[in-house]
């Protein structure tokens, strides 16, 4: 089978005022379907860069996208940013409003995955009534509404606190291997990367490049992050990934 | 985490809560009292000769103007006219200077050309202009209306402007990732976050307006209570003159309220 999403030669320049920075530099990797994978670099190393333009946010200045056709894309920030000025329900329709699709069918399935997920008695909730985690599974079902094949994760878990994080990772990387789905998540935490993914990407720092590619092989039955962080192998690759990151400085 | 229920409330709490009334009532009395005192100290030197009430005017004169007034109901019309002048004057205000706000942030290049402009247009006192846009609009309502509408247009464009790019990028972002366009940032994002920024704006706009209304109506009116100011201060008539002055202070008192209950409003409807 051809990848779900594949990179050739991608790199990336910018402009401004006080000179071009590179920020990637030939980049390639391709990606499977019903694949995760995480990509950690050293901060500023243009992680979050190349998931824009993964989204195509943004047009590299070299290199090829190659898309399998009729998938989509979907991206979950840094941060949940929920508008406090609508309700759960109304914060989770809002992507299907933007793409004018928000049929009672599509709004009853919306209603369906709040539900689902824990959120069936805030569905007329402000977002500030409710935990982080709750609130970033709102955030996650929000991107869903629009049924995406790949969804793009930039370190979405960055803002909670330890503990919230690491429910909050576990929760939110099992819904999307139950929805089955393809999953890129950018992150600076290495054992957060180990724990979910199937395969991590190291890219060395600014400009980014891809360092090393480890394939997650875990021994245990049942695999969620949480039980992956017991696995014998999981200190293997978080040692493998910090020397990576390490030598770059 | 609400645990106020009624039946236990410590003690040290129910002394605490009336702590909080008790200084809550002596400032209202406060206020009631500076105003009864300003009024009777005002009644009783000009009835004891200490000022004189031809120049100064006296509570009790101004009240038995209001009342002729009010048997000739042409008080009514000068209130009537000055408020729809300002009523006119803000919300025109309000809306154009939003309207401009809105084609600023569309377009970064419109918005860098006009910026020296705006800040030294905002520095200018609007007032100025006002005897020019007479010439211009002629000796009638429309002039005084587009003075009060220039006084506070330029500060909303401002102000709300701020609102604009104070919304945080990663929300705009965010419609972008869902595949919105430009239009739907605007209405989705900076319209909504910015509603608080807009009724500031409304409520600058108030007051900014009757100053413009006011010095409207001391140039052309044959209506209004600034007419009724020059009218009264040029015949000495300054029972009129302040009583004009006190209504117009109760006006701005009463639509300042009206704001910020429209403000209460929307921000239910909003959530």
């Amino acid at each position: 089978m051809p990848p779900i999403v594949e990179l050739k030669n991608i790199s990336l320049v910018y402009h401004s005022k006080s000179g071009e920075t590179q920020a990637i530099k030939d980049v390639s990797l391709s990606i499977e379907e019903g694949e995760f994978v995480s990509i950690v670099g050293p901060s500023g190393c243009g992680k979050s860069t190349l998931l824009s333009i993964l989204a195509k946010l943004l047009t590299p200045t070299g290199g090829k996208i190659e898309i399998q056709n009729g998938v989509k894309i979907g991206y979950m920030l840094q941060k949940d940013y929920l508008f406090e000025w609508r309700t759960i329900l109304s914060n989770a329709c809002l992507a299907l409003e933007i793409e004018k699709n928000l049929t009672q069918e599509n709004k009853s399935e919306v209603m369906g995955l709040l539900v689902k997920y824990g959120l069936g008695d805030f569905i007329n909730s402000k977002p500030s009534q409710l935990s982080g985690g709750m609130r970033q599974r709102a955030a996650l079902i929000r991107t869903l509404a629009l049924h995406p094949d790949i969804l793009l994760l930039d370190e979405p878990f960055s803002a909670l606190d330890y503990q919230t994080r690491l429910l909050v990772s576990d929760e939110i990387s099992t819904i999307i291997r139950k929805e089955k789905k393809t999953a890129i998540l950018v992150t600076h935490d290495i054992s957060e990367a180990v724990a979910t993914s199937d395969r991590v990407f190291v890219l060395s720092s600014r400009p980014a490049t891809i360092k090393s590619v480890y394939t997650i092989e875990l021994n245990i039955p049942e695999r969620t992050p949480i039980k992956s962080r017991e696995a014998k192998e999981f200190n293997y690759y978080f040692n493998k990934i910090w020397k990576d990151l390490d030598v770059n400085g | 985490m609400d645990n106020s229920s009624s039946q236990n409330i410590s003690t040290e709490q129910l002394a605490f809560l009336n702590g909080l009334k008790k200084r809550e009532r002596s400032v209202k009395l406060c206020q009631i009292f500076i105003l009864v005192a300003f009024i009777a100290i005002w009644e009783l030197t000009a009835r004891f000769g200490l000022i004189d009430a031809f120049i100064f005017s006296q509570p009790s004169r101004m009240l038995s103007a209001a009342i002729d007034m009010c048997i000739s109901g042409s008080i009514f019309k000068h209130i009537g006219i000055t408020l729809f002048e300002t009523v006119v004057g803000f919300s025109m205000g309000t809306i154009i200077g939003t309207a401009m706000a809105i084609v600023l942030w569309w377009n970064s290049f419109i918005n860098d050309v006009s910026e020296p402009y705006l800040v030294v247009f905002n520095s200018l006192p609007k007032t100025a202009l006002a005897p020019i846009i007479i010439v211009w609009l002629g000796n009638n309502m429309s002039s005084i209306i587009a003075t009060a509408l220039l006084t506070s247009v330029i500060v909303t464009v401002l102000n709300v402007s701020v609102g604009f790019s104070s919304v945080d990028n990663e929300k705009i972002k965010l419609i972008y990732t869902f595949g919105g366009t430009k239009k739907q940032v605007l209405t989705k994002v900076i319209l909504p976050a910015s509603v608080p920024a807009i009724i500031n704006a409304l409520k600058i706009n108030v007051g900014l307006s009757f100053v413009g209304v006011i010095v409207g109506e001391f140039l052309v009116a044959k209506m209004g209570l600034g007419y009724l100011i020059v009218y009264g201060s040029q015949v000495f008539k300054l029972d009129w003159v302040m009583l004009s002055v006190v209504i117009l202070a109760i006006l701005a008192a009463f639509m300042y309220k009206t704001i910020v209950l429209l403000e209460k409003k929307i921000m239910q409807w909003r959530e």
